[in-house]
């Protein structure tokens, strides 16, 4: 019951309370995904490049289209437009599920499996 | 998962931009480095037991080149002497940080490494620049000084050749620019692979047509590591305009990198198109297309209090230098003692005011290829 009245909320209030309450945690979220920014695209997550996530996966498929505007909404600390374009991310951000381009993979359409690694680079950088 | 084009058997781990191919780990190292060999053999880009500097950022283009080069180098035996050579503009939270990445380049790869100031060069830091002009017009001055700064190391160290990151997506980048700008002449000749600045020391581009997506996931996957923060004034730059355009049209089709470059290099200028004759400059004696260089230019605007003198037009430019020309008595004197060589002073070996003391000509003796070692 509780589970059905949140999935209604926003990505964003439901993450909120996940990462609030441990218990909240533990028992519903069950897709466990592993984030990394590399290659100047920490700077946009306040410069932390490691993220361990958790997210409720009953009855709702992930897809990466979805996990982008949950890291906007939810760990992107500045200029969301160097990372968020036309929903998919910005050209020039690389971006690889368990080490393989996502390219291979139908970019934002591909479901989330628990355990993923999802990996955004950044080439848009000077030398 | 798809599995790799080349039938190996593997599994694919990388889509190439350029081919479309999903190759494996392995398949796709294979292509990235015979491809790179392919681009130096075909142009010729080096004679062997000639000795060539690698122009270091940190960054990742160059760090993947000194890292393929090392490996082509002793794979094909090309025979060469290879060097890293570096530039420190001075700016604080970027190149200093940067420098230290190109120290351990030194150590993992094994090249002696020369470091060169801007302040050496030029007697400013970007910084200081930076804090002269604003940060519209910076990149300007970064550019030019960066160039000639390359050149300088390039003759110094005695080097017969130097190597340069950029990669297929910065030349792709430089034609539109250029188009953009409708700067013929310099469209003309920014897709060679091999360019000339007049002191008998060419220029080349190994990774000319390596895409920048391939230089990143190959330094990812080999696990090199790179620096990569923004330059700190780099978002004001023309050139992110290009590059965001670029970047917009390589997701609708990335073949348009190759495809612009190809028309960069097959494009040919009408014979009555105007350009500019190249000389050399009367002050440095670097290639210029005018009477003084950009970089003379820039520098004596900065050094007289005029730091926007080189941003205008170059009959403007001419005609303030002259100006300047006939009252020099406000050389250096203007800013304090604080910058008193200017590029004058390289030729003359001595300041306009000051008369004796060259900073720059002295640490130029100091520096010779048997200095240079790894630590």
């Amino acid at each position: 019951m509780c589970y059905v009245s949140l999935r209604n909320v926003n990505i964003k209030n439901i993450s909120n309370f996940a990462f609030q309450t441990g218990y909240f945690l533990i028992s519903m979220a069950d897709l466990k995904i592993a984030l990394e920014f590399g290659g100047g695209a920490e700077v946009l997550v306040g410069n932390q490049k490691v993220h361990e996530v958790a997210f409720p996966s009953k009855n709702k498929v992930w897809t990466i289209g979805d996990l982008l505007y949950w890291i906007k909404d939810n760990i992107l600390k500045e200029r969301p437009e160097l990372f968020l374009q036309d929903g998919s991310v910005r050209p020039g951000i690389l971006v690889l599920v368990n080490d393989a381009d996502w390219e291979l993979m139908d970019t934002v359409n591909y479901e989330l499996k628990s355990n993923d690694r999802i990996v955004f680079i950044s080439t848009l950088h000077g030398g | 998962m798809p599995v790799c084009s080349i039938h190996c058997g593997r599994n694919a781990v990388l889509k190439r931009p350029k081919t479309g191919d999903a190759l494996c780990k392995e398949c796709f190292f294979e292509a990235f480095e015979s491809e790179i060999h392919f681009t130096i053999t075909r142009a010729k880009l080096f004679k062997p037991n000639s000795t060539v500097a690698i122009a270091a950022s940190g960054g990742k283009d160059s760090t993947v080149l000194a890292y393929v080069m090392k490996m082509l180098n002793e794979k094909y035996n090309y025979k060469l002497k290879l060097f890293l050579l570096s530039i420190d503009e001075g700016i604080t939270g970027y190149r200093d940080d940067s420098l230290n990445t190109v120290k351990q380049n030194r150590d993992d790869y094994e090249m002696p490494l020369k470091i060169l100031s801007y302040k050496d060069l030029y007697g400013w830091t970007m910084d200081e620049i930076v804090a002269e002009i604003g940060r519209k017009n910076n990149c300007t001055f970064c550019g030019v000084f960066r160039r000639q700064a390359l050149d300088r190391g390039a003759h110094l160290l005695k080097v017969d050749c130097l190597a340069t990151g950029h990669n297929a997506d910065d030349i792709a980048e430089t034609v539109l620019m250029n188009i953009l700008r409708g700067d013929v002449a310099r469209l003309n000749r920014c897709t060679s692979i091999v360019t000339d600045n007049g002191d008998g020391i060419p220029r080349v581009k190994p990774l000319k047509y390596t895409y920048e997506k391939e230089i990143v996931m190959y330094a990812y996957f080999k696990k090199l590591v790179y620096f990569s923060t923004e330059c700190v004034f780099a978002p004001n730059a023309y050139r992110g305009h290009a590059r965001m355009l670029l970047k917009d049209m390589e997701k609708i089709d990335p073949s348009v990198i190759m495809k612009i470059i190809q028309s960069g290099e097959t494009l040919k200028v009408k014979s009555t198109a105007k350009l500019p004759t190249l000389m050399n400059c009367t002050r440095c004696g670097y290639i210029s297309s005018q009477e003084t260089c950009k970089a003379c230019v820039l520098l004596e605007g900065l050094n007289k209090g005029l730091p926007k003198l080189g941003i205008g037009k170059s009959s403007k430019v001419k005609k303030a230098l002259d100006d300047i020309q006939q009252n020099d008595s406000l050389c250096c004197s203007a800013r304090g003692n604080s910058n008193v060589n200017n590029i004058k002073d390289l030729k003359d070996k001595k300041c306009l005011c000051l008369g004796s003391q060259n900073v720059l000509s002295v640490q130029i003796d100091e520096i010779s290829l048997e200095k240079l070692t790894v630590e």
